[in-house]
């Protein structure tokens, strides 16, 4: 069965039709392109798939993409304004939290959403915040060392975002 | 992965998504969709129609009564654990929505989805029967208001007829008095609890490592006056096809002083409360279970009286 629907993503309007069974995560792959987010498992427990939708972040591959509709989605590809990159994503880039890359769009994207709801996190705050991603190389140092980095760089009001 | 094909509509009130169900044979509700999605990408459910009543602003919301909370049936996990109002009337509540599988599953997760799909171990089947709180449920022929312990009919099977949708959960409030959270107190005591006066409660888990979702959870709620319980309420999820009172427990403790031993004595009780219907599964066998059930249930009555040790 083929359903219309519109929503916007990273800022731009679509209106599509797509099967009622198209997860969110193949739409955004599959029709639009948007191939930053990824899928990594087929239980909704690695989070490799993480957006945000309506300022929340949600798994992309445990959410029907008709679900969607009328909504606001921003994925990794939305997250750098005006050319400049997201402190998130600066601060990974500066501390390497990731090896192979694949678990780091839904990483970054909890870890924005961490940092709005508890801009001063401890390492244990962060690492609670991140139960729903799995990181398969780096052991998760470096990743808990950018989340705090990041913190810090945006409350001292660095980085811009 | 993809689910089965499926017809889709969406339901633009209450009233619409009654009809609906009605009218569409083998049809299912959904709302966060985090129970039904890995079901349908399992291929262990294939229904025909879904009816998305996600949209339906009206079931969403928290409101605080005097003397009990509602909660409407597609607020999230992730909305109650932030909820000051929550926090306030009903911190045991607040605190086991924050602890609900992961910060995603939180965002999309409804309570009323959750006691809908009805799994034996659910954190809220477990919560809402050691509250004692009730769920209201619309149909065709109006509202009525199920009391928890007629609510679950078995395992993924409730008392909610086909053409039925939860529209709220009525939770009594609790509040805690005498001490602070369990978790935070009690280091280094190993008195009894003189300091205790009103309600205390607690809830503890055995989660899967890997989702979080709860293998085996035991809560309480002790009524104390002087460091004595007064009154209690057990309930235990995960062991049998329902989540269960414990009324041998709850009898071993009333009149007794809040001491560690009286309560590991009471938690010991637990085997006349169960039966020998007890799941068993890849998680972990049924004698598993019977075994760390009680130890659960200890560790909720130890953090409630702030007598824990970690
Ligand atoms: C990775 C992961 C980890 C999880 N961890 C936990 C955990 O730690 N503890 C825990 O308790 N749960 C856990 N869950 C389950 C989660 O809480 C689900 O969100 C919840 O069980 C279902 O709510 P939903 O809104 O997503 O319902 P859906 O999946 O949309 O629906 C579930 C069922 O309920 C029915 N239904 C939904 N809403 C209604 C309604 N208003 N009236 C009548 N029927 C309705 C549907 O038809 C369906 O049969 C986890 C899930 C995942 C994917
Ligand atoms: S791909 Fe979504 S959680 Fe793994
Ligand atoms: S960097 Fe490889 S999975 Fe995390």
């Amino acid at each position: 069965m083929k359903v219309p629907i519109k929503l916007t993503v990273n800022g731009r309007s679509h209106e599509s039709e797509v099967e009622a069974r198209t997860l969110l995560v193949h739409y955004l792959r599959d029709d639009l392109g948007l191939t930053g987010t990824k899928i990594g498992c087929d239980t909704s427990q690695c989070g490799a798939c993480v957006v945000r939708m309506n300022g929340s972040t949600v798994k992309s591959c445990t959410c029907l993409a008709v679900q969607a509709d009328g909504a606001e989605v921003t994925t990794i590809e939305g997250l750098a304004q005006d050319g400049n990159l997201h402190p998130v994503q600066e601060a990974f880039w500066d501390n390497h939290g990731l090896q192979c890359g694949y678990c780091t769009a839904g990483m970054i994207m909890t870890v924005a959403e961490l940092l709005e709801r508890n801009p001063n996190p401890s390492a244990e705050e962060v690492r609670a915040g991140l139960e729903g991603n799995i990181c398969r190389c780096t052991g998760y140092h470096n990743i808990v060392k950018a989340a705090l980095a990041a913190a810090e760089a945006i409350s001292s009001g660095a980085g811009g975002g | 992965m993809y689910t089965p094909d499926f017809h889709y509509h969406k339901a633009g009130s209450v009233a619409e998504a009654i009809e609906m169900l009605g009218h569409h044979e083998d049809s299912r509700l959904l709302a966060g969709g985090h129970s039904l999605l890995p079901l349908m990408r399992l291929r262990l459910a294939r229904p025909a129609t879904l009816i998305d009543i996600g949209g339906l602003d009206e079931l969403r919301g928290i409101r605080v009564h005097e003397g009990h909370i509602h909660i409407g049936a597609l607020t999230t996990h992730g909305e109650i654990a932030r909820s000051h109002d929550v926090q306030h009337a009903n911190p045991l509540v607040a605190e086991v929505a924050g602890g609900i599988g992961d910060p995603q599953v939180r965002n999309r997760g409804t309570i009323g989805g959750n006691l809908a799909h009805a799994d034996p171990a659910s954190d809220w089947g477990t919560i809402i029967t050691v509250m004692d709180g009730s769920v209201e449920v619309q149909g065709p022929s109006g509202s009525r208001t199920i009391a928890i312990g007629d609510f679950f009919q078995g395992a993924f099977a409730t008392a909610v007829a086909d053409d039925e949708i939860v529209t709220g959960i009525r939770v009594p409030t609790l509040v805690r008095q005498g001490h602070g959270h369990g978790h935070d107190h009690g280091h280094g005591h190993d008195h009894g609890a003189e300091s205790i006066n009103g309600e205390v409660g607690e809830y503890a888990k055995m989660s899967h490592p890997a989702s979080f979702y709860p293998v085996i959870g035991g809560a309480v709620v002790i009524n104390a006056e002087g460091g004595r319980c007064v009154s209690a309420r057990v309930a235990v999820g995960g062991l049998v096809p329902t989540p269960r009172r414990a009324p041998s427990v709850e009898a071993a403790l009333a009149g007794q002083e809040l001491t560690a031993g009286n309560l590991e004595a009471a938690a010991n009780q637990l085997a006349n409360d169960l039966g020998d219907e007890i799941i068993g599964d890849i998680f972990a066998s049924a004698d598993y279970r019977r075994a760390i059930a009680p130890v659960e249930v200890k560790h909720a009555m130890l953090h409630a009286i702030g007598l824990a040790h970690h």
